[in-house]
């Protein structure tokens, strides 16, 4: 009975890993940004541009070489996915933070935006790929982004769990981690918190609030982006299908409060709803109760939302300029 | 309200632009901002569609008016689309001008789908008809009330944030609606259709069935209207909104306002789920609300929250959902193209409110001049 769950878990861990990578990438993303107050709910749609300019830049390239140079098939997607974030981001910058404009209002419409743009090229890449089926692939670009390490397979048990990934997953780890010390332990990330808590005061001290929340933003939109590109390159096998990349961008933003705004906890948070994600795969539940497992990040969710404002525990409070523009004489 | 920069002192140190914040905007330029704004959208969104399908753009803005009115049926299609939308609108403002920022519609609408589905479900050839349709007016209205007063009693007592409490109540919602549609239907679709549900429909008026529907938005819009603007709620509503210390400094019980409001707010959500599944479609998905609670808050945002230009701005947006759905079946193009052009146009109209909340003096040689 012990043996038999032990090896259910060793087969159903990966699962929750893989399921959580693009839920990581895009919670230490917009922990990032909202540490500086912007509240970016344009996330989702960030992903989604992540994951087609990846994609895009990975068809365009296959396309046009007979054998793909394993370099190249990394770098151009790993680039046309940040720069098509990076420009994703921009907007939502350029509006909130420069314009000042309502912050909810601007993510939501990019989320629309992002996800129209991401389906309507994908649309159109698997109309010019001329496939039958409504998805095109990048299989030689994937198998790129899946190679394992070399001795994963001699490891047994143990190379599965741990180094049976694509290298985007050890990223996302390391990101997480990197960001979580740079917040915490770094002059940088104690002035993007203080823009964060009262831009004003961060202002008088001297310290570029425009700056800050434009760097933050963009580095943290970037990095979700990369969620969106390693959940097509590598999770799906290279295959885009549109709609496939589905509510995963409203559920890293679901982790960014289940985490406290932590990233070295949200690894442990996006693996956690990874793996509810695909519980039901792997448990006999009747059909009619896979939604309501399915709830239960939400619902976690929303119980760490209230307690963590009941106790009013100052760290553990969302960040208090939380979705307000600043403007320097506003009094 | 502005700063004077030491001209004397800061002259080589004064930046490009500087900012202050205007009190007042005349009526005429906001207009002239808002519509200079929308055309420089119209015009890119104009230049985009021409490059993706290479046609005539007449042919392609004449596509726009017939996916949108071309026929009757079409017709009617569109404005029962803009009463929903408006309907949502309209839920969301209330709690908008108090600041609550209820990103939940879309879910508390749901809620009420839900809710009305289930009842005609279970009830259905049970009771009378005539009982029937009370009992799914009373119970999805209630239904969204309960949906939205959940985060605002925490608001009220935790001050726990608003803005990802109702986004995350939306989900549960959804998968509430799963659930019930894996239980109503055994053989595992995604939708649960009029042959189920197949009591309790509204009834048609004159032979049209969008009627009623359009028709209870529309009264509906003038009472919010007034609700907010001529009573005494309203006003309470618009001073929490303005400063909570203000409104408890005169007297108002915030709490109150707070969880008033969003009950409120949510009921009319769950008026638009009863009006989704009871008046028009007679069947649930998870999907029904379409995204409407998110579009409502940019509707109800652009529009100042005031009820009434909520109805041109629900135009303009179903517009574009139904042209481009017209252009993209015309031309076969994909149907998210409509999204695409919804965002770029939302962008500008969003973008163009600071050019009327704010003054821009650029740095000029002679020291004061007004710019733009």
């Amino acid at each position: 009975m012990t043996m038999g769950f032990l090896n259910w878990l060793l087969l159903f861990i990966p699962r929750a890993i893989m399921q959580g990578t693009p839920l990581l990438f895009g919670a230490t993303g917009e922990i990032i940004t909202e540490k500086t107050g912007n509240l970016n709910l344009g996330i989702p749609g960030i992903m989604y541009v992540g994951a087609i300019s990846g994609m895009t830049g990975a068809f365009f390239y296959e396309n046009s070489v007979v054998a793909v140079n394993p370099v190249l098939g990394i770098l151009i997607p790993l680039v046309s996915c940040l720069a098509g974030s990076l420009f994703a981001s921009l907007i939502y910058c350029f509006l909130t933070v420069t314009l000042r404009a309502n912050q909810n209002v601007t993510g939501l419409a990019l989320t629309t935006f992002g996800v129209g743009l991401g389906n309507f090229l994908g649309g159109s890449l698997i109309k010019i790929s001329g496939s039958a089926v409504p998805y095109f692939s990048v299989s030689d670009v994937s198998r790129l982004f899946r190679a394992k390490l070399p001795f994963a397979s001699s490891l047994g048990q143990i190379g599965n769990l741990f180094f049976s990934y694509g290298f985007l997953v050890y990223l996302a780890v390391i990101i997480a981690v990197v960001a979580s010390v740079v917040l915490k332990r770094t002059r940088v990330g104690l002035q993007l918190r203080a823009v964060g808590e009262n831009p004003a005061t961060a202002d008088a001290a001297g310290i570029n609030v425009t700056k800050y929340k434009y760097f933050a933003t963009c580095i943290g939109g970037m990095i979700a982006g990369l969620g969106g590109l390693y959940f097509t390159v590598d999770y799906s096998g290279g295959i885009w299908s549109n709609d496939g990349f589905g509510d995963r961008g409203w559920l890293a933003l679901a982790i960014v409060i289940f985490s406290v705004w932590r990233p070295a906890l949200s690894i442990f948070g996006s693996y956690l709803f990874g793996g509810l994600l695909v519980l039901y795969n792997r448990i006999n539940v009747p059909m009619q109760m896979i939604p309501v497992v399915q709830m239960l990040p939400y619902i976690v969710t929303v119980i760490v939302l209230v307690s963590i404002s009941a106790m009013k525990k100052k760290e553990n409070l969302p960040p208090a300029s939380l979705g307000l523009s600043y403007f320097r004489e506003d009094r | 309200m502005s700063k004077q920069p030491n001209n004397s002192t800061a002259r080589e140190r004064e930046p490009l632009v500087v900012l202050s914040k205007r009190d007042t905007v005349p009526l005429g330029r906001a207009i002239l901002v808002r519509a200079a704004a929308i055309a420089i959208a119209v015009i890119i969104c104009g230049l985009l569609t021409l490059l993706v399908t290479k046609n005539n753009p007449v042919k392609v803005f004449a596509a726009f008016f017939y996916g949108t009115f071309g026929t009757s049926q079409l017709a009617w299609v569109t404005i029962h689309n803009v009463a929903l939308l408006l309907c949502v609108s309209l839920a969301v403002t209330p709690a908008f001008r108090m600041r609550f920022w209820n990103i939940g519609a879309e879910g508390q609408a749901l809620a009420g789908c839900f809710t009305c589905a289930a009842l005609m479900f279970y009830l259905g050839g049970k009771i009378p008809d005539a009982l029937l349709v009370p009992v799914l007016v009373i119970s999805s209205i209630a239904a969204g009330a309960v949906w939205g007063l959940i985060p605002a009693v925490f608001k009220a007592v935790w001050n726990t944030n608003e803005t990802l409490f109702t986004l995350m109540m939306n989900y549960i919602a959804i998968q509430m609606v799963e659930f019930f549609l894996k239980v109503a239907d055994k053989s595992g679709s995604n939708t649960v259709g009029p042959d189920l549900l197949s009591h309790g429909w509204f009834p048609e008026l004159f032979g049209n069935k969008y009627l009623l529907n359009i028709i209870i938005v529309f009264v509906l819009t003038a009472l919010i209207y007034v609700y907010l603007y001529y009573t005494k709620h309203g006003y309470e509503i618009s001073v929490v909104g303005e400063s909570e210390n203000t409104a408890r400094y005169i007297g108002i019980n915030v709490k109150n306002v707070i969880i008033r409001t969003m009950i409120l707010s949510g009921a009319i959500c769950g008026l638009c789920g009863l009006l989704l599944v009871a008046g028009s479609s007679h069947s649930i998905d998870s999907n029904l609300v379409k995204g409407r609670g998110f579009t409502a808050i940019m509707v109800s945002w652009i529009s100042k929250f005031n009820p009434i230009i909520m109805v041109p701005v629900s135009l303009l947006i179903v517009f574009l959902e139904r042209g481009a759905g017209q252009v993209t079946v015309s031309f076969g193009l994909n149907s998210s193209f409509s999204e695409i052009l919804t965002g770029i146009i939302l962008f500008f109209i969003i973008g163009c409110e600071f050019f009327l909340n704010y003054r821009l003096r650029f740095r000029s040689r002679e020291g004061k001049k007004e710019g733009k």
